[in-house]
């Protein structure tokens, strides 16, 4: 059975992680520094900025999918980009659901932290390069933590993904969407293999960043003498 | 250390605006692709993989295909984002047409409607005559009926049943579900109830299910397949020679015709979709299509 279809499922794969790993790319260029300069800065409003950015992570995926399709229909204000219907507004669609999830995961564990090193780092004499580099470092476990579990929200994401995307096939069906579909058509199994099939990519590329926290350690040997 | 910060997301905004008005991130080569919008009973009866592979040989066009229901389809047709629509329910689609979205409604096929319900079949639907009666029957009888409850084309029709035969079953023995179709079906099979459904979609699963046909024929059941073109007068992006070109294959092309009734069959050997004969594509909108040769 899985045999004939592995082109298609391959095709479906290949672009649930193009479409996901773009917009947790790109959500963190976003939030990670954000989520630093929140943890470092204390201004005015800052706590019900980091509150509202909890709360954003409730809003349902399909209401998130419905205000974009407004804005990328083709009388809609960006609809001169062209991007309903293509895996590029489902990038858009996940970057703008994954960024809240990112930012507050890496705020809530830097927050305390951040202010240990700038006080350590600005007694030792460190320019703000350093300092930053530092945070980056001691806070890697974080960072990495933020990251992955903004990738895993965004490749187990339907609701904006079938509304943006449109689950066409060999354009902008994903793991989810088609999970959904063949869900709907009563091939359970099916559903469930491509949903096992999901679990594991999330797990690889999990463990893929998680290791990522061993890179550090490195340059903290070399430090020691 | 906030400058840092400050030349950092300029340089992220600037680079995302001057990503955006790359031109060539916009759309492709609108010419050579077609968005149809259709229902979900006509992508999962497999016709659109039999024809749009022939139609790109021929026109080099690809079609992206939305499939999903009535009311969305013919919602996204209406705000310009599909260029062509293949729905099944008649007056959703005369009203399309009417509020200027739609340049024409064409019937170009046909299946019918039938009702399904379990085996022992308690209403006793074989004394029925007409569609008509048995909604009445289910109606009085009390027995559990499923609804698809989502403006599908399926949906709509058993909704102008229910009106028709002037009754409603009770609200405590009427399930609307919101799925598909096939979704929906399962759902009648494990309340072993009653539901109408297209036959092509029953066909497909009934192997899966217990429920049998139990009543078909009445030609107030048959189900029509219209195409329309979206009107580019009002929707300027469509690609409106590619729509006509579509709809050129689907109802001038006699090869085409040909392999819509014969690429699939019921289990007792009748074509899943029975072409619409051309005349009637001429006749005006209002035409009560229901009646057939």
């Amino acid at each position: 059975m899985a045999l004939q279809w592995w082109p298609e499922v391959s095709e479906i794969v290949f672009l649930s992680i193009l479409v996901s790993g773009s917009a947790t790319i790109i959500a963190s260029f976003f939030a990670i520094p954000l989520g630093i300069f929140l943890s470092l800065f204390q201004f005015k409003g800052r706590r019900f900025l980091i509150l509202l950015l909890h709360a954003v992570i409730g809003v349902p995926t399909v209401v998130v999918g419905l205000c974009l399709y407004f804005l990328l229909s083709r009388n809609g204000p960006l609809g001169w980009l062209g991007w309903l219907f293509t895996p590029a507004g489902m990038i858009v669609a996940q970057t703008v659901l994954i960024f809240p999830i990112i930012t507050s995961f890496a705020v809530t564990h830097l927050l305390g932290k951040t202010k240990e090193i700038k006080e350590t780092a600005i007694l030792s004499g460190a320019t703000d390069l350093q300092l930053l580099w530092t945070i980056i470092l001691e806070a890697r476990l974080g960072i990495i933590g933020a990251v992955a579990g903004g990738f895993a929200r965004a490749i187990g994401e339907v609701g904006a993904a079938m509304m943006v995307g449109g689950n066409i096939r060999h354009f902008t069906r994903v793991m989810t969407t088609a999970i959904a579909l063949e869900t709907s058509k009563g091939e359970f199994e099916l559903a469930i293999s491509l949903g096992a099939i999901l679990i594991l990519i999330s797990l690889g590329v999990s463990f893929l960043l998680f290791s990522l926290e061993h890179v550090g350690e490195f340059n903290d040997r070399d430090k020691k003498y | 250390m906030i400058f840092i910060f400050r030349i950092y997301i300029s340089f992220l905004f600037l680079s995302l605006i001057f990503f955006a008005f790359n031109k060539n991130l916009a759309a492709l080569s609108k010419e050579n692709e077609l968005v149809l919008a259709t229902t979900t009973s006509v992508e999962n009866s497999g016709l659109l993989n039999v024809l749009l592979p022939l139609f790109e040989k021929e026109t080099g066009i690809r079609v992206k295909v939305l499939a999903v229901g009535t009311g969305q389809a013919l919602r996204l047709a209406g705000d310009g984002n599909a260029d062509i629509v293949i729905t099944h329910s008649r007056f959703a689609e005369e009203k399309f047409v009417m509020d200027g979205h739609g340049v024409k409604r064409i019937p170009f096929m046909r299946n019918r409607f039938i009702v399904v319900g379990p085996k022992n079949d308690p209403a006793n639907l074989k004394q029925a005559k007409t569609a008509l009666d048995v909604f009445k029957i289910m109606a009085d009888s009390g027995v559990t009926f499923i609804s698809r409850g989502d403006q599908s084309g399926t949906h709509q029709k058993e909704l102008e049943l229910w009106s028709a035969a002037k009754v409603k079953p009770k609200s405590e023995h009427y399930l609307e579900t919101g799925t598909g179709m096939e979704a929906t079906l399962f759902m009648a099979n494990e309340k072993q109830g009653y539901i109408l459904t297209d036959e092509g979609t029953f066909e497909t699963i009934a192997s899966k299910i217990s429920l049998e046909r139990l009543y078909a024929g009445d030609p107030i059941l048959d189900n029509i397949y219209s195409v329309i073109a979206v009107n580019p007068n009002k929707h300027k992006e469509v690609n409106a020679s590619g729509a006509q070109q579509f709809i050129a294959f689907l109802t001038h092309n006699s090869f085409v015709r040909n392999l819509i009734e014969t690429f699939k069959h019921t289990r007792d050997g009748r074509p899943l979709f029975y072409i619409v004969p051309l005349i009637l594509k001429f006749l005006p909108a209002g035409f009560t299509l229901y009646i057939l040769v």
